[in-house]
């Protein structure tokens, strides 16, 4: 096959990888507003009660259709995002569009890696419609079309460190959604019980725990991946550290995380400050990716925009 | 309320120990390590003298009284400016008061025994209790022993603990922080830093007024300077026929290392420098040398070399000036250059493609006073023309020549140029060690859980039960495995 068929082929699986996971988000909505029960005798009218009830059993088959769409959507992400690489015989990681797809392939990974452990499927229409977002974003307004890599691009540390600063990436992302839930439901119940539709989460103290052992297993790597760098920077650019403005605010991130985990390991935090931190931290790391990328100065200046 | 309240007394020295207190806390290095992150975000939003000078005095052309202010809060030198200096400062003396006495309670910690089994093991948390069968003591330490926990046996009880890596991890990771911050102190102290343009053909001789900019670091001298030579034979560039993007810089050079020493052929890539012992060159920037020959109404030479051109866009059309001013009057050409040229849409010259496929060189030419004596800095590539009248403007291609009323210019032939970085950082593998030990200890204090097992045989029971700091999970299943070790099934 020649450069331009995988790049065909990529595109395709792109656009394949969108429609599954529009698929997905519309039987995450279904299935999440379908389980909610109205008895049918109620009737507010005449002063009786309407007591909903959460019922996930009826709606077992759009869970798992919408699992089962995620989980396709997923592998032609993958296959997109393989053949995009092999359309310039090399990793698929050079400019903006190719870090989105990536990142997305990263986001909905984590999200369905976490799922094997976590039952986390109410977080899937949030996961569903972000995938669509970033994709369709990448291909409307990033899209570029598959080139070799330019002079500087060209060294082993690509791999290593733009691979890792996605994962670390995609991780952060799913453990701010996980804050945002925890501080949407937080505010919900103190205003009384739960909603009918919000009863299937799990309970405030899980997400908060889950949002800080998504962050603790990842920032060694987001460690790594700014020492490795760092690492191309010296052999590159003659310097190891610049205050560059993607390494400033990779720099920003770190310190924002390694706050972040401080006051819960050492201060103790908990609960709300703890998800407006983590909330906060995670804003750097997507104002690194937005800003520096589109509209920066300096050396990171690979968006191809 | 009365007003003589008593303030206790507590001196300089109470003062002095309260403020070291205040400054190790917890809460003063959380502060401290968010303000950092705040602290180095104007840096990224507002143009800096270190990573882009041309920019910073463009700001002051545009927003004159603002840029004033900038500069007397030194946001146009955010990361070497006092305040920056001085949270990192404050953070790190914090984070040295902070790890230096749990380094040494941790030291004596780590040779401690766990404390003993504490009297009712009911109230503690995974307790478990059933009939005792007489060896579960024993059991016990030998499994104690092979997961190697930490033990203090007791008459009839033992306790056991595990996880003291957690601690190390953690001291390891900020003793590396250290570390990397003395890696960049050296590196600022005993470093250099500089940059030279070379054009095709010709040599670098490694010192100080071979470079076009060079900076020491605090207590560096010239001498220094490693003595090697670089000879730039030829260079490379690829480009892509679509969309002019660069495929490849390939650099060809002759060194010699030092004075006596046999020449050497090498290659030179952005990411693969050459080194001469801690001193690298690095590959920054490329462009192109037109090579022109001036003469007077006699026909004497008065300039003849390449002249670096300044790239001004992806296509690598080019802007520069020849100065000329030993002639009489002295000439100036306003130039610019294009490797493939076309004409643009409003009749300009453009360049189509960064390779030299049909090359011209575009100039006004100018007579009176280059203002060189002035004293004024002036950029290479511009001539500042306000004293001087312009004689007459035109092109040429490769090997034409051009006659004017003052004398002729020849546009021999062009060749590339390339910028050469060259640093000295001597601090940099301090920083590397740091950082690949700030990683492991990050890795050990993550992922290790300090927790306590208790297990007490009396009046015919077994009681086993547990703790785990920071409330760790996966103890319960550790308890579990225990106790099936003990119940032997």
């Amino acid at each position: 096959m020649s450069a331009q068929d995988w790049a065909y082929l990529s595109n395709y699986a792109i656009y394949s990888a969108m429609a599954l996971f529009t698929l997905a988000f519309f039987a995450h909505a279904f299935e999440t507003a379908w389980a909610v029960r109205t008895p049918i005798a109620a009737d507010e009218t005449k002063g009786n009660l309407v007591t909903k009830t959460f019922d996930s059993f009826r709606t077992q088959k759009a869970m798992r259709i919408a699992t089962a769409m995620m989980i396709l959507g997923f592998i032609f992400l993958l296959v997109g995002v393989v053949t995009r690489g092999l359309s310039a015989s090399r990793v698929p990681w050079g400019n903006m569009y190719e870090f989105s797809i990536t990142g997305a392939l990263a986001f909905t990974g984590a999200y369905l890696a976490a799922l094997r452990k976590y039952d986390l499927r109410w977080l899937g229409v949030i996961v569903s419609i972000s995938a669509l977002l970033t994709l369709g974003t990448a291909i409307t307004l990033l899209y570029v079309p598959s080139a070799p890599l330019v002079p500087a691009l060209k060294s082993t540390w690509l791999v290593i460190h733009v691979s890792t600063a996605i994962i670390s990436g995609g991780v952060f992302l799913l453990a701010n959604v996980i804050s945002a839930a925890y501080l949407y439901l937080d505010n919900m119940e103190k205003k009384g019980p739960r909603k009918v539709w919000a009863q299937r989460f799990p309970t405030l103290e899980v997400l908060d725990q889950l949002s800080y052992r998504l962050v603790a297993f990842v920032f060694p790597l987001w460690t790594f991946s700014v020492i490795a760098g760092a690492i191309w920077a010296e052999s590159a650019w003659g310097r190891y550290w610049g205050w560059d403005p993607k390494e400033t605010w990779a720099f920003i991130t770190w310190v924002a995380y390694a706050a972040y985990l401080h006051a819960r390991v050492t201060v103790g935090w908990r609960g709300r400050r703890a998800a407006w931190l983590c909330l906060l931290a995670g804003s750097t790391f997507l104002f690194n990716y937005v800003y520096v990328n589109v509209w920066g100065t300096g050396k990171h200046t690979y968006s191809g925009l | 309320m009365s007003n003589d309240t008593q303030i206790p007394e507590i001196g300089a020295i109470g003062l002095i120990r309260y403020f070291w207190r205040q400054l190790t806390s917890m809460r003063t290095a959380l502060v401290l390590l968010l303000l950092l992150a705040l602290a180095a975000i104007p840096g990224s939003l507002i143009p800096q003298n270190a990573q882009n000078p041309m920019a910073v005095s463009d700001y002051f052309e545009k927003h004159k009284t603002l840029a004033i202010w900038f500069e007397r809060l030194s946001l146009f030198d955010v990361y070497s400016s006092p305040w920056f200096s001085a949270i990192y400062i404050l953070l790190f003396i914090s984070l040295i008061g902070c790890v230096l006495p749990r380094s040494f309670e941790h030291l004596q910690a780590s040779r401690a025994l766990p404390p003993k089994t504490p009297k009712n093991l009911a109230r503690m948390e995974h307790f478990q209790s059933w009939p005792a069968t007489g060896n579960e003591l024993e059991i016990a330490k030998n499994w104690f022993k092979a997961n190697r926990f930490r033990v203090l046996e007791g008459e009839e009880s033992v306790s056991a603990e595990k996880g003291y890596l957690r601690e190390t991890g953690n001291l390891l990771f900020h003793i590396s922080l250290i570390l990397i911050l003395i890696g960049v102190l050296i590196g600022g102290l005993f470093g250099v830093r500089g940059s030279a343009i070379l054009s095709q053909g010709e040599r670098f001789v490694n010192n100080a007024t071979s470079y076009d900019t060079i900076s020491f670091g605090q207590i560096t001298s010239e001498n220094s300077l490693p003595p090697f030579t670089i000879k730039v034979d030829n260079f490379v560039a690829k480009y892509n026929t679509l969309t002019s993007a660069p495929e490849d810089y390939t650099l060809y050079v002759t060194t010699v290392a030092e004075p006596g020493a046999a020449p050497k052929e090498q290659v030179v890539k952005v990411n693969s420098p050459l080194t001469f012992g801690s001193t690298r060159v690095y590959l920054q920037a490329n462009g192109y040398s037109p090579i022109v020959t001036v003469r007077d109404k006699v026909g004497n030479v008065t300039f003849q070399g390449p002249v670096p051109f300044l790239p001004q866009d992806a296509n690598l059309r080019s802007i520069g000036s020849i100065k000329v001013p030993d002639g009489d009057p002295q000439l100036g050409f306003v130039s610019s250059f294009v490797p493939t040229y076309a004409r643009g849409s409003d009749k300009s010259s453009i360049s189509v493609f960064p390779e030299l496929l049909d090359p011209k060189l575009l100039f006004s030419i100018w007579q009176g006073d280059l203002g060189l004596d002035s004293g004024v800095p002036q950029s290479v590539y511009r001539i500042d023309t306000s004293k001087m009248k312009q004689i007459t403007l035109d092109s040429l291609r490769p090997g034409e020549f051009l006659k004017f009323s003052e004398g002729s210019i020849t546009f021999e032939d062009v060749v590339p140029w390339v910028n050469l970085q060259i640093v000295s950082d001597p601090g940099k593998s301090y920083s590397l060690v740091g950082g690949i030990f700030a990683i492991l200890g990050l890795l050990a204090s993550l992922f290790t859980k300090r927790r306590r097992i208790w297990i007490r045989v009396a009046e015919g029971e077994v009681q086993v039960a547990g703790l785990a700091k920071n409330g760790a999970p996966g103890l319960e299943i550790e308890i579990s495995e225990f106790v099936t070790k003990l119940r032997g099934k």
